[in-house]
């Protein structure tokens, strides 16, 4: 299955050019650039681990895609995001997050169902991935 | 008017029997409006006649301490410091028309009361017989006031770190049809549209508990759509439970059920009154649950241009009240918005800081000092074919709802679902790469539909939909001149 999550995970994978302009973007908004990457893409898991510290002063595409390219070396097998973070009052958060890498078989998860009174269901959902397990 | 006295010689204040309100202190041209006062605009028709400052002053008579004779009582309190006072009429050119500016001190209401505070600004004063018509066009909540209340129960930012998603509108659509459809049928759209890309569904505002779907039944298999769906696309989804009942107990029961099934949201209607939405308001954070609002029955009243409430007031009054969403116009769809209008209440819910800004309706400035932000929802006709437009008019912190633009795809509610996200998705990719997107639009969304047949579909069946009707309710044309 290939998971939804990040802004743009409805269309085709990005080109670098593609992945830049979207970069670019974030630069031009002031927003901090950050890598992170998992083998656990819970819908509910918020920390993936974070490829070095958010780069709060980098402006260089070069640059950022050449810590991208680290991140993928590292962990080819990974899912990989790219988030951009706006710290201006009243924002505080994340602007932008979209997924550069995926496994190439992305394994999913498991829905559990245990039947409760009353008809009540009550759902887990479970990573197939290795190290969630 | 009712207090019109002309004998020509100015009585005392005290005088038993009747004094035009202007002379009982309700009209004030040289009042200068105090940081904490809560200023309102009205906009007024006086009957023929009747001095339009004279029936500006009765509105803040009548809407604070007035009665209509005069009362020896009033010398008992300060009354000075209790009467509102209008300090601005402003004809509105063209027309019969007036805007008042009428200031109220804050000790005329209660801390964190909706209830209050509309009781006594709108509570009687429509009725006057001494005006012809009468609408509450904006109001300015200070800091001061705005702080008694709760705010939205977690606001713009926290609904998008909980739901993990980021950088574009939202998307959601109502189960159709809105009547009949038996639980497990219901569940049935709402898997379908959840799993094809959707991020909500959406209960109708006249979805309770009805003979056809009891709400508990309708409540458990939607949950089992949502979870079905989380797991099979690894996105948080959810479902507005409608919890809207008879009594407050029916709602915290069914709220209190939703949660416990471990729902994100729930939702109510404007109808269960103001108290009661404060109320779920204050549920809805101590549990953690997002808060939708559906404006039902708000037409009644903010449509018309001489009658009622400005939705704009509508907006405010729900932010205080701690909605997280609140649906608030679209203006390509089937229901009424004018785009600068729609643009003014939008930035009435999101902003925390607005300019006073006439072309938008927006009469007062507004400070929210950081009260949360409100979700603006768009629904009522609209599809995948107007996503350029959407995204330009209405931004990305919106949630765009495409019922039919979803349920009534050729191939499938998934499909529908699909073709919406990937629409949305490569109009914001357009968009930060810096492309026109709003002129450019058709092209983007007809090459997308290129590999997308999904989206493809969506074009072709909708392409030639538009609602394109007047108004009823447009901003004034700037520029309006003091008569007082």
């Amino acid at each position: 299955m290939r998971i939804t999550q990040g802004t743009f995970s409805y269309l085709p994978d990005f080109t670098e050019e593609q992945i830049k302009a979207q970069v670019r973007y974030c630069f031009d908004n002031g927003w901090a650039f950050s890598i992170e990457h998992t083998d656990d893409p819970h819908p509910r898991n918020s920390y993936w681990e974070m490829w070095g510290l958010p780069m709060f002063d980098l402006q260089d595409l070069h640059q950022a895609m050449e810590r991208l390219e680290e991140c993928r070396k590292a962990f080819p097998q990974h899912y990989i995001k790219l988030n951009g973070y706006d710290r201006t009052k009243g924002r505080q958060t994340t602007m932008l997050s979209f997924i550069v890498q995926r496994p190439e078989d992305e394994p999913g998860f498991i829905l559990d169902r245990t039947e409760a009174q009353d008809r009540r269901i009550q759902y887990t959902i479970r990573s197939r991935s290795r190290s969630a397990n | 008017m009712a207090g019109s006295n002309n004998s020509g010689k100015k009585k005392s204040r005290w005088a038993a029997g009747i004094t035009p309100y202007a002379e009982m202190g309700y009209y004030e041209a040289d009042y200068e409006p105090k940081a904490t006062d809560i200023l309102c605009a009205f906009r007024l028709v006086p009957q023929a006649g009747v001095d339009p400052i004279e029936a500006a002053a009765a509105v803040a008579g009548e809407s604070s301490t007035a009665t209509w004779t005069v009362v020896w009582t009033d010398r008992l309190t300060p009354y000075e410091h209790y009467q509102a006072k209008c300090y601005r009429v402003d004809p509105v050119p063209g027309t019969d028309q007036y805007i008042a500016y009428i200031a109220y001190d804050i000790d005329l209401f209660e801390e964190g009361s909706i209830a209050n505070l509309t009781s006594s600004i709108i509570g009687n004063v429509f009725g006057f017989k001494a005006l012809k018509s009468l609408r509450l066009e904006d109001m300015r909540i200070p800091p001061h006031y705005a702080k008694t209340f709760q705010g939205p129960a977690h606001g713009i930012v926290m609904e998008r770190e909980y739901l993990n998603k980021f950088g574009r509108p939202l998307l959601g659509a109502t189960v159709k049809p809105k009547l009949g459809l038996s639980a497990r049928n219901y569940g049935r759209v709402v898997y379908e549209a959840l799993r094809g890309g959707l991020d909500f569904t959406k209960d109708d505002e006249n979805i309770n508990s009805q003979p056809f779907m009891r709400w508990r039944d309708r409540f458990l298999f939607c949950m089992e759509a949502v979870n079905h769906a989380t797991a099979s696309t690894g996105e948080i989804k959810g479902h507005y439970l409608n919890v809207t009942a008879g009594t407050m107990e029916e709602m915290y029961e069914r709220a209190d059920f939703a949660k416990d099934l471990g729902t994100v949201i729930v939702m109510i209607d404007l109808t269960i009154g103001y108290t009661a939405i404060q109320s779920m308001a204050k549920w809805a954070r101590r549990n953690g649950v997002i808060l939708h609002l559906h404006r039902a029955g708000h037409g009644t009243y903010t449509r018309q241009k001489t009658h009622g409430v400005n939705f704009r007031v509508i907006a405010k009054w729900m932010r205080l009240a701690g909605v997280d969403h609140i649906h608030a116009g679209t203006v390509v769809g089937k229901l009424e918005g004018d785009p600068n209008a729609i643009r003014g209440y939008y930035s009435t819910l999101r902003s925390n800081k607005i300019d006073a800004d006439l072309s938008q309706g927006l009469y007062f400035e507004q400070d929210w000092a950081s009260l949360p932000a409100v979700m603006p929802v768009a629904s009522g006709g609209i599809h995948a074919g107007q996503m350029h437009q959407l995204l330009h008019l209405l931004g990305e912190d919106v949630v765009l709802q495409f019922g039919g633009g979803t349920i009534g795809h050729p191939d499938g509610i998934a499909q529908g679902a699909t073709a919406n996200r990937v629409a949305t998705e490569v109009m914001i990719q357009a968009r930060n790469e810096g492309r026109d997107f709003l002129n450019e639009g058709p092209e983007i969304l007809n090459k997308a539909a290129r590999w997308s047949p999904e989206l493809r579909k969506a074009l072709d069946i909708w392409k030639d939909v538009t609602y394109d009707f007047e108004s009823t309710d447009v901003p004034d044309a700037v520029g309006t001149v003091t008569v007082a």
